[in-house]
């Protein structure tokens, strides 16, 4: 008994708090959804949405590694689901005579699409790290649109002979039986859908294991030893170039996962789709939710998924009520008069709490 | 002949976004936030000159001048609202304001004017001016667009460094506190800098939509990443920089739809902006970051 109860003790202690609350949000959200789900309580709509939530949720938790623990401004999170989204496909549609399992296709293709993410995010992160401040974000911003724009020229099929590539121009020349599998600026078409909100789940635990391990580790505090002040961390050892590419590389694996997922959920998808206004969507929930702050993200990811459906009822005015709720959460939440208020407020609050206690 | 005719419509194309570049970069110079809504306030500004156009049957300078009162007045009111506020906050929280303002735009657009693309009439009459016997021929509006981008960096450029404004505005870039101490209005510089920035972004989009005249609540977006590219490419804050990362980019980006793959013309564009800045990390003309130990 005792042993449960230091155990207990342990997961709700200062430090790591906020790991287990993440946690327990997470497989608290599946069960209800579950329950939902079971019941048939849950509209087609509200369906629709939860593998996307799962995606949105993991490329905003590896964003927040980078923006928030590692303080790198990073505007092209949306390309990175991007290789990750075709890369799924093209995984998935080739293996798709040789593996009839679709969970284990699934997850090959998830761990395909974390690689190629992380490859090119080492390849992008050897020029972007070496810049700094609002440099580095527009080069992000950059390599984004590029990456949109190299995937909306390229042209992927899979015979019997294997892959078969082309740029620009469709050339390929399919033998019977084959498929193509990426179609220019038509992007996947006729994917089969295999994604399932299970398996988001279980991404979305996978990526808070990983990132809370690395925040809790020897790494995690020289990244944000780095991003507190670089001069310092240089000068106590900290190979500030290799530490910031560690946060930058597996960001970017998060984001390659989530697209993979994201794109095995839908038969058709373009490759438009990832644009910049995907990234900034991503990083407002990293920013609502709190730079640094894994469990915020969380919430806010759902929050605001979940915001524009909820308005619904609203028609067309659901998108301006969406952005002025946005800029009011942030006014409010970041000025410093209503800060100073809201710090009066708690003071007396506790104040009063200390005198009845004392009456007493 | 016809690479002197991709050079002259690059240039062209170039000098819109210079017009546009130059307010996103003298805000951050001033406030130091990049205004994301900058794209959308030009949108506006395109609506405003076109209802005064075709609905009031305005001529061309007074719609002009409608629009560019209508944009001064919309960008003083963001910033009063939405960005003031935030004075104090982080970096990132003024952006995803900026954003907010920026969908709130558009989908305000999209209310009051519908989704459908409307096409504007070109503001400049239709005609060319031919050169070296018909083989180079340049249409006015091309000239036009060149002039006007020339005349608003004369302009700025003289107000920047010959009037008290402008030197409190160069005060205020340089350092805050120190203008504060010294007298300046601070808040009031800044509502200037964003009159400015704002109302001058009216003629960017006047211009702009009378070269390619599809008129839509989205029409800010594309211009507006491609201006702030400009910007950091001539370095942001510097507002010769953005004039020249403004004419170099559109050149760019005309040269390569020209003679390497239109559908790769942004790839191209953007490939050329971090190669730049991989050679000089804060721009063609950017001051140099000195860290302090």
């Amino acid at each position: 008994m005792k042993k449960i109860k230091s155990f207990f003790r342990a997961l709700f202690d200062r430090k790591v708090r906020s790991r287990t609350i993440s946690f327990l949000i997470v497989i608290l959200g599946y069960i209800v959804v579950e329950i939902l789900l079971k019941s048939g309580n849950l509209s087609s709509m509200f369906q629709s949405l939860l593998v996307p939530v799962t995606c949105y949720m993991v490329a905003a938790l590896g964003l927040n590694l980078n923006v928030g623990v590692s303080g790198e401004l990073n505007l092209g999170q949306a390309g990175f689901m991007s290789l990750g989204a075709f890369m799924g496909v093209c995984v998935s549609g080739a293996l798709a005579p040789v593996v009839s399992n679709t969970l284990l296709r699934l997850l090959l293709a998830i761990v395909c699409g974390a690689l190629i993410a992380s490859v090119f995010g080492f390849l992008i992160g050897v020029p972007v790290l070496k810049l700094q401040g609002d440099y580095l974000a527009i080069v992000t911003l950059a390599f984004g649109e590029i990456i949109k724009s190299l995937i909306n020229n390229l042209y992927i099929g899979f015979d019997a002979n294997g892959f078969q590539f082309s740029f620009v121009e469709n050339k390929l020349k399919l033998a019977p039986g084959g498929k193509a599998l990426i179609n220019g600026p038509m992007g996947a078409t006729g994917t089969q859908r295999i994604a399932t909100f299970t398996v988001g789940i279980i991404l979305v635990l996978a990526a808070l294991i990983v990132i809370y391990n690395i925040m809790y580790s020897r790494s995690g505090r020289a990244i944000q030893a780095c991003r507190d002040n670089r001069i310092a961390a240089e000068s106590v050892g900290i190979h500030v170039a290799n530490t910031k590419m560690l946060a930058f590389v597996i960001s970017a694996a998060l984001a390659g996962a989530a697209g993979a997922l994201y794109g095995l959920n839908y038969s058709t998808l373009v490759p438009a789709k990832f644009d910049f206004n995907l990234s900034i969507l991503i990083l407002v929930y990293v920013v609502l939710g709190g730079l640094g702050n894994m469990t915020g993200t969380i919430i806010s990811t759902i929050i605001l998924v979940l915001l524009p459906e909820l308005l619904r009822g609203l028609q067309d005015y659901r998108m301006l009520i969406y952005a002025i709720v946005l800029i009011l959460m942030m006014i409010l939440s970041n000025n410093a008069k209503v800060r100073e208020f809201a710090e009066s407020m708690k003071q007396k609050l506790t104040s009063r709490k200390r005198e009845e206690a004392a009456n007493e | 002949m016809a690479f002197l005719s991709y050079l002259i419509n690059g240039l062209s194309l170039g000098s819109v976004y210079a017009i546009i570049a130059l307010g996103y970069t003298m805000v951050y110079g001033i406030a130091k936030m990049l205004n994301f809504a900058h794209g959308d306030i030009m949108m506006v500004g395109a609506y405003v000159a076109f209802f005064a156009l075709n609905s009031f049957g305005l001529p061309v300078i007074p719609s002009v001048l409608l629009a560019m009162l209508a944009c001064t007045v919309l960008g003083v009111v963001i910033e009063r609202l939405a960005y003031r506020p935030l004075r104090q906050a982080p970096s990132l929280a003024v952006l995803i304001t900026a954003i907010g303002v920026s969908y709130f735009l558009q989908n305000g657009a999209q209310l009051l004017w519908s989704s459908s693309t409307k096409v504007f009439p070109s503001v400049v009459p239709a005609g060319s001016v031919q050169l070296f016997g018909g083989q180079l021929s340049i249409s006015y509006l091309t000239i036009v667009t060149i002039l006007i981008c020339i005349a608003v960096m004369i302009c700025l450029t003289l107000f920047i460094n010959r009037t008290r404004t402008g030197k409190a505005m160069r005060a205020c870039a340089e350092d805050k506190g120190a203008a504060v101490l010294m007298g300046i209005n601070v808040d009031r510089i800044i509502s200037i800098t964003f009159a400015i920035g704002s109302g001058i972004a009216a003629i960017a989009a006047v211009l702009l939509c009378s070269t390619y005249p599809s008129l839509s609540p989205t029409l800010g977006s594309m211009p507006g990443i491609k201006a702030f590219t400009a910007a950091v490419f001539g370095g942001i804050g510097s507002i010769p920089g953005a004039f020249l990362g403004g004419l170099l980019l559109g050149v760019i980006e005309i040269l390569s739809k020209a003679y390497i793959s239109t559908q790769l013309s942004d790839a191209i564009v953007f490939a050329v902006l971090i190669i730049v800045l991989l050679i000089k990390p804060t721009g063609l003309l950017g001051r140099k970051i000195s860290e302090k130990v």
